[in-house]
Order: structure tokens, then sequence, then C-alpha cells
């Protein structure tokens, strides 16, 4: 039986006196009321705030990137925040080679009505490493694992760190950085060879498998392939 | 006449005043198969859509002897590709077209199964005839319902001269066993170099 369920209702949070949502007109640039919760924060992470802005009405929120997890912890869980969706996790990189890689998360709290932009700097020759959110929210699960995919970054403490978009034997590199040749590094012949290398029927490995409790309803052939550890085809 | 069946009887006897004819056993097995092709589509992106349209009524593909669209490649003559096929999908498409029986053939549909189209970059295959044969390529972007049926009679033009004592005809391509390319990779590199607008990016954003 599945446990009952509590629809989130946005703004609920807000009291009775809260306004009807609206489409905001005349959006400036920059500046405009900011959210919030940046002030809570800046109160109590006051050493990890880097800066905030208003851009377009959002509010961008620079922060610490050893302290980014504990950050996001505190807005998922704290009943004065409720950040109770990761909508998406992503990167920038500049064409400036001077300017520092961000990754972003895009934070959404229903209860509250708030859209909060969570950015971490990564300066150019550090270690592309950022804790993963996953153990806050499920959803991270996928979104680490295309941004992984396309930049290279590496969220510590994602359980199934792999290749989403690209096959996992990829070997070109991450196709969204600025040093990534548009039409990729290796020859067509050798790009279509690789790609024919692929074996298109197995496509999960053992541990995907055993979360769906799919395994036992295999084929006997997957089952001993799958057994011997070979995580996929590609 | 002289055509007569084993018991002796004559044909032209047996027939009375039954309508008959005689034909090249050829011309016979080709019509029934270019007015009996069932496609199997392939569609990955905007080409499917305009299949769609063509299958619907108003063009209505059921005209051409495909009321029948075939979803197994076991059951299928006619590979549609339709739409961009990146690297990823490579080796479902090679597997689909080793799966299909022969007689079979195949149209690649629209700019980027016949070439790659604007996708000129790292994760589409530039022309599906890199992987399967290719017998009819109809341009477009994507082809028009029009497009694709006119494709479609051609192809039924290529069927209908086809010679059961050519033996090449049916032949399955032997992709070479190590790298599983069918044609010389210095090919693949040449047909796949960039052409028109393509040409004037760059390499690389830096």
């Amino acid at each position: 039986m599945s446990q009952s369920f509590t629809p989130v209702i946005a703004g609920s949070a807000l009291g009775a006196d809260a306004t009807a949502p609206a489409t905001p007109k005349n959006v400036r640039y920059q500046g405009g009321p900011r959210n919030p919760s940046v002030d809570a924060i800046r109160e109590k992470f006051a050493d990890a705030v880097v800066r905030a802005a208003v851009v377009w009405g959002e509010t961008t929120l620079v922060v610490d990137g050893a302290r980014v997890h504990e950050i996001i912890q505190w807005l998922h869980d704290d009943p004065s925040q409720r950040y109770d969706f990761l909508s998406d996790v992503t990167a920038v990189e500049f064409r400036d080679v001077e300017q520092p890689l961000e990754v972003v998360w895009h934070l959404r709290s229903l209860p509250f009505r708030r859209f909060l932009r969570v950015k971490v700097l990564i300066e150019k020759g550090e270690a592309l490493e950022v804790p993963s959110v996953w153990d806050i929210y499920k959803s991270a699960d996928w979104l680490e694992r295309e941004c992984y995919d396309m930049f290279g970054i590496r969220f510590a403490g994602h359980p199934d760190l792999r290749r989403l978009l690209m096959w996992e034997r990829y070997q070109e590199g991450y196709p969204l950085r600025k040093d990534f040749p548009l039409r990729g590094r290796f020859s067509r012949s050798e790009q279509l060879r690789q790609a024919l290398a692929a074996n298109p029927e197995a496509r999960y490995s053992k541990e995907e498998l055993s979360i769906a409790d799919a395994f036992e309803d295999l084929p006997n052939e997957m089952k001993r392939r799958l057994g011997k550890g070979e995580v996929t085809g590609e | 006449m002289g055509l007569s069946r084993s018991d002796g009887r004559d044909i032209a006897e047996l027939s009375g005043d039954e309508p008959w004819i005689t034909t090249k056993l050829d011309q016979f097995v080709n019509w029934g198969r270019k007015n009996s092709l069932w496609p199997m589509p392939f569609g990955t992106a905007c080409c499917a859509i305009e299949f769609m349209a063509t299958a619907a009524s108003k063009y209505d593909l059921a005209r051409f002897g495909m009321e029948r669209q075939a979803f197994s490649p076991r059951q299928a003559d006619l590979l549609i590709c339709a739409g961009r096929v990146p690297f990823k999908l490579a080796p479902v498409l090679r597997r689909i077209w080793q799966q299909m029986p022969q007689p079979k053939w195949c149209i690649s549909m629209g700019a980027c199964a016949s070439s790659g189209g604007m996708f000129d970059n790292y994760a589409v295959v530039q022309g599906i005839d890199s992987i399967i044969p290719v017998d009819v390529y109809v341009p477009g972007c994507p082809p028009r319902p029009e497009g694709l049926l006119y494709g479609i009679l051609m192809l039924q033009k290529k069927v209908a001269n086809e010679r059961s004592g050519d033996k090449t005809l049916r032949q399955e391509m032997e992709p070479d066993p190590k790298s599983q390319l069918y044609i010389a990779p210095s090919v693949i590199d040449e047909v796949s170099e960039p052409f028109g607008n393509s040409v004037h990016q760059t390499r690389s954003g830096l």
C-alpha cells in the first residue's frame, strides 16, 4: 500500500493574507525585491556567502563551495525556508579564460513560493569537484549525472556518477566545455567505429536492475552476463 | 501453344473463358513487391511528424500498398529512417537493419538522416549511409509529405526494375568484423567533411 500523500500547495505557508500569484510585470534587469532567504543565509552562514544579486527578478546567491551542501541542507530542512524542489543542477563555463566556472543549483520553495539560484565558483585550475546534494534531493541523481557528462564536474557523494547522455565509454571528453571542439576530437570514422562497437542490448548494470527488482525476470544469458559484473555493453 | 500441365492437359483448354496472361517472372514478383512494401518507421525527430502526416488520411500512404506499418523489423520490407541519428543510436539502427529479412530497402528521409543536416557536431552521425545501405534519399528539412511520397514512388520504380538474375541484389552487407564499418574509414571521413555554411564554423570555441 502506498502511503497517504499530502499535496504541497504553492504559497500554502504564506498565510491567509498572502496575495495571489501573478505574473511579474516591468521586471528590471538588476535590482528589485530580493528573496528573503538570502538575508537568513547571510545571518546564519555569514562567512560562506560570496555575493548575492537580483537579476531579472530572480535572486542569485554565490556561496563557498565547501559549505554549499550545508547551506542547501539547511534551505531544505528549515521550517522557515522549506526549499522542497530542486529543479536543476547545471554549470556555466565562460569564454573568458580568466572567469571561473560556475556550478548552479536552482531551488524552489513551493510552500513559500520562492525561487533561489545558488552558485559556486570554481577557479580555473582548481579541481572540478563539488558536493553532491543527492542525499537531500533524490532528483539530483540524473541532474548531476548530466552535469558530469557534459562538464566533467565530479559530485562528491553521488552514488552512481556515470555519463547520462553520452555512452559510458565515450572517450572524447566533456562536450559542453569551451575547449571541446564542436565536431569532437576524433575523426568521423573513429567516432562511428567506437559507437558501433557498443552492444545495443546490454544497457543496464546489475545495480540499476536490482533497484527496479527486475533482475530475476531477465533471460538466463543476460543474468549470467550481468552476474559477471558487466556494467554495460558500451 | 505447347503450354501444358503435368497431367498432359493443355492450359488453354483448362482456362476456357477465364482471362489469363503470360508475363516475365521478374515483372510479376516485382509488381507484387513494389505494391506491398511494409514500411518500418524509424522516427527520431521532426521528420517522423511529417511521416505521420504522410501516413494519415490526407496523403494516405496506404494508396501505395503501405496500409500495414510494421513496427517490428522482422516483418518489414522498407526502413524509413526519419530524423537525426546520434552516435549512441548507431548500433541500434545497425541492429534493426540486420534484423530485417531480405528483400529489404531503406529510405533516408530528410537532411539529417541523409547527411547530418545542420547537426555537424560531436553527437550526430553524418549520414546513415555510413551505417546501413540506403536506396533513396529524400531531401528536405523536413520533407513535405509529397516529397516522401515522391521518394517512395522512386523506390517502387527501383523495385520494379530489379532482376532476379542479379546475384548481388540480395546480398547482405558484411561489416568489417573488427571495426564494424562496412565502408572504408577514409570514405566516411571524406563524406563527413563539413560542407555549406558549417565550413565557416571553427572547430573549437577557443
